[in-house]
């Protein structure tokens, strides 16, 4: 049997032999979303995992901010900021095995690195000498896409194509609140239950599109609910518990893993910080309501358990601050070297073999940048102070 | 499966269909290659409104050829995917207008994936658009629309006009490493050449125009759908004394820029001939570089043939936008031949 035939067949039922394809109870999300710091789960949560998530949370919030001071000295051109989110990002990059992909958006670069990207490659794009900075099959990690929801079918594609292969292999994608009104949201979704591809769709409910709140972009109960539509699960989880996060998305990848389809995952999050480094989110929200996300911070909450396990003495918060410091030092030593760019790389990669046109215009190029060293060289020469011996 | 015939064997040419010939490709290349699958709506059981995938899911089963949901932008995003895990996708858009909701994919995506990732990850897929009227469609199925392709960078756009071009060139664009919007002249899925299945044309690289009609007096530039009424157009030119050379693009991107020249240098005079409309249109570019390339060879301006600007119009009126044998020897007749004299 070919894997879509697993499908199984459907027909339409000659009336009134109506009945419904799947039973929508155990796809609907839970009323609340998942939570496991402060509740009485948190007593099993391992040790290990906890550190980790905390040194990663530390780090990434430690590389939000530096990111961002990065845009304000002009070595960035422009940085969406996970301040807030980091227990999202973390744990999306935390929960995949090698073999999986990652499919991120812009604002997921925190995601990006985690999974082992360089640091400065995942910046590439907001620094602004090329598009995508990175291998993408280096650590199986897509480019960070920018057009909203359009990476999502990317993701269902390349998951179908594994399983038809044989591999186990699956793709999380990343997207945000708004991004879930694009067609593309819906086109991937539905393409992913249908050939049950392995998919973890996670949708950082952060509350914002830019300026436009949730309330303006959907009219569903939730975001999770949307994978009933589907014939998905929908799993609703506190998007700022690191523990549940990573909790829920392990589940969700083990599901897909083992051929259950895809699922939904709608993380309950909040974006800290503007929009981007370019964007005034006092026009559109007050410091009220970020007051009271700040007292639900993810790295707090993490740090309360860590503390009250005895998990976290003195030596480890050292030893995650230097960590954290090393990482916003390498980023600000190396962007602050400007980027050797060589315009001739235009035309390198639009075809396998440039166009005959594409030749045309890369000669022209050229000695447009042959004349201008030219006229520099010319420049400099009479700059050069009168009866100046070399 | 195998395509070659036993040595000695006497060739086998028949009639065969432009859309014959796709199917045939489709299946010669599924059969030696295991990435290359087929994704569209209706491409299975049905094997496609047109029938060009027809016996595909048959014979290679559905994981190879693939009724997706009616989606056409999942279905080329979905096709990214693919393509990025190494398969080879062979997409078909339905239609010339319901390739539309596809656009984003295919403008933000599929045509800039090697140049974002600076050649890491090419995007090796194959997109199938049945385009252009003249079949008494009702409206959205008409459509010329390979100027917005042509204006995109990355993307390969290559139209066939004959049964032999139908065959190699569709192989040809599978193979390529490039993606390459694969425009499938509809009223031509049915014209007949002879053509032997056994003996396919060789595959040659895209992006090279052919000669099909030498003529020394003027060149017609054409390509898919117009190519038959400009042959038609050369012969009815004879009575008026004009011996016209045909030109068939075959790619308009890449552009053959060479063979489109040498030919314009020999006759002195073009007519660009398609159906999609003339402002903004490819006869636009086109003439333009001919201009620019051939300025001293030219006796008259280049002048273009092409549908009219306006949607595209209802089944019972479009013969009047479609441009035809009249139009065109009007336009060969406006080449300034008052001025040799
Ligand atoms: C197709 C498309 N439309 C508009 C934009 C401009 N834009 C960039 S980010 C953004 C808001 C997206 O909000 P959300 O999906 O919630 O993600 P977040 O930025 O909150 O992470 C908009 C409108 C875009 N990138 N793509
Ligand atoms: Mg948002």
């Amino acid at each position: 049997m070919t894997v879509l035939e697993q499908r199984g067949t459907y027909r339409p039922a000659p009336p009134p032999a109506w009945q419904p394809r799947t039973d929508p109870a155990p796809l609907l999300p839970d009323a609340e979303p998942y939570r496991v710091l402060g509740t009485g789960a948190a007593d099993r949560a391992d040790p290990g995992l906890l550190r980790t998530l905390h040194a990663r949370l530390v780090t990434g919030r430690r590389y939000n901010a530096q990111a961002t001071a990065l845009t304000r000295q002009g070595r960035l051109a422009v940085y969406p900021s996970s301040t807030g989110q980091e227990a999202c990002e973390v744990a999306a990059a935390l929960v995949l095995a090698d073999r999986d992909w990652l499919f991120p958006s812009y604002r997921d670069t925190l995601a990006v690195i985690t999974r082992g990207v360089d640091p400065v490659q995942a910046l590439t794009l907001l620094r602004g000498d090329w598009h995508t900075g990175y291998d993408p099959y280096e650590h199986r990690v897509a480019p960070l896409s920018t057009p909203l929801a359009t990476q999502l079918p990317h993701a269902v594609g390349l998951a179908h194509a594994a399983r038809l292969r044989g591999d186990d292999v699956v793709a999380l994608a990343m997207v945000g609140d708004g991004g879930t009104s694009e067609g593309d949201f819906h086109e991937a979704l539905n393409f992913a239950a249908v050939q049950r591809a392995p998919v973890v769709f996670l949708v950082q409910n952060n509350g914002f599109a830019i300026s436009v709140p949730l309330a303006k972009q959907t009219a569903a109960p939730s975001l999770a609910h949307k994978a009933v539509g589907y014939g998905m699960p929908g799993r609703l989880v506190d998007g700022n518990d690191a523990v549940a996060v990573h909790e829920v998305l392990s589940d969700a990848v083990r599901h897909a893993r083992a051929g259950g389809g895809p699922v939904l995952v709608e993380a309950v999050t909040y974006r800290l910080e503007a929009h981007t480094n370019a964007d005034d989110a006092t026009r559109y929200r007050g410091d009220a309501e970020v007051e009271t996300w700040r007292g639900h911070d993810p790295v707090d909450l993490l740090e309360r358990e860590l503390t009250r396990r005895g998990l976290l003495d003195e030596d480890a918060r050292r030893a995650v601050r230097e960590e954290s410091e090393a990482l916003a030092a390498d980023l600000r030593a190396r962007l602050h070297e400007d980027p050797v760019l060589d315009p001739m790389d235009l035309f390198a990669h639009v075809y396998a073999e440039p166009t005959p046109h594409l030749r045309e215009q890369r000669e022209l190029l050229r000695a447009e940048l042959a004349a201008e060293a030219e006229a520099n060289a010319d420049a400099e020469a009479q700059a050069a102070p009168e009866g100046a011996t070399r | 499966m195998t395509t070659a015939t036993a040595a000695g064997a006497a060739t086998a040419a028949r009639p065969a269909t432009l859309a014959q010939a796709l199917t045939r490709a489709l299946r010669d290349a599924m059969a030696a290659d295991p990435a290359v699958h087929v994704l569209g709506e209706d491409v299975g059981a049905l094997g496609g409104v047109f029938r060009v995938t027809d016996g595909l899911a048959a014979e290679f089963g559905e994981d190879r050829c693939t009724d997706t949901p009616l989606a056409e932008a999942g279905i080329l995003g979905t096709a990214v995917g693919m393509a990025m895990y190494g398969l080879r996708p062979v997409v078909e858009m339905q239609f010339d207008a319901f390739a539309y909701p596809a656009f984003e994919q295919l403008v933000s995506h599929v045509a800039r994936m090697r140049n974002r990732t600076r050649g890491a990850m090419p995007l090796p897929l194959t997109i199938r658009i049945p385009y252009g009227g003249g079949i008494g469609g009702v409206e959205h199925h008409s459509d010329s629309s390979e100027a917005y392709y042509m204006a995109t960078p990355g993307l390969h756009v290559v139209t066939p006009a004959t049964v032999a071009d139908a065959y190699g060139l569709l192989r040809a664009a599978i193979a390529s490493d490039d993606p390459v919007v694969f425009l499938e002249p509809k009223r031509l899925y049915w014209s007949k050449d002879a053509w032997d299945p056994e003996e396919p044309t060789p595959v040659e690289p895209v992006g090279r125009a052919v000669v099909r009609r030498p003529g020394r007096s003027a060149t017609l530039v054409t390509y898919g759908p117009s190519l038959p009424v400009c042959l038609e157009a050369a012969e009815a030119a004879r009575a008026e004394g004009w011996d016209l050379e045909v030109v068939d693009l075959r790619s308009l991107v890449p552009f053959d820029d060479e063979t489109v020249c040498a030919s314009v240098r020999r006759t002195g005079r073009a007519v660009v001939v398609h159906e999609s409309g003339s402002f903004g249109g490819p006869g636009g570019e086109i003439a333009a570089r001919v201009t620019e390339r051939c300025f001293h060879h030219l006796e008259a301006p280049v002048l273009r043939v092409a549908g009219l600007d306006i949607p595209y119009p209802p089944p019972m009126l479009e013969r009047h936008h479609l441009p035809g044998v009249d139009r065109v020897l009007d336009a060969v007749g406006r080449l300034q031949w008052e001025a040799e004299s």
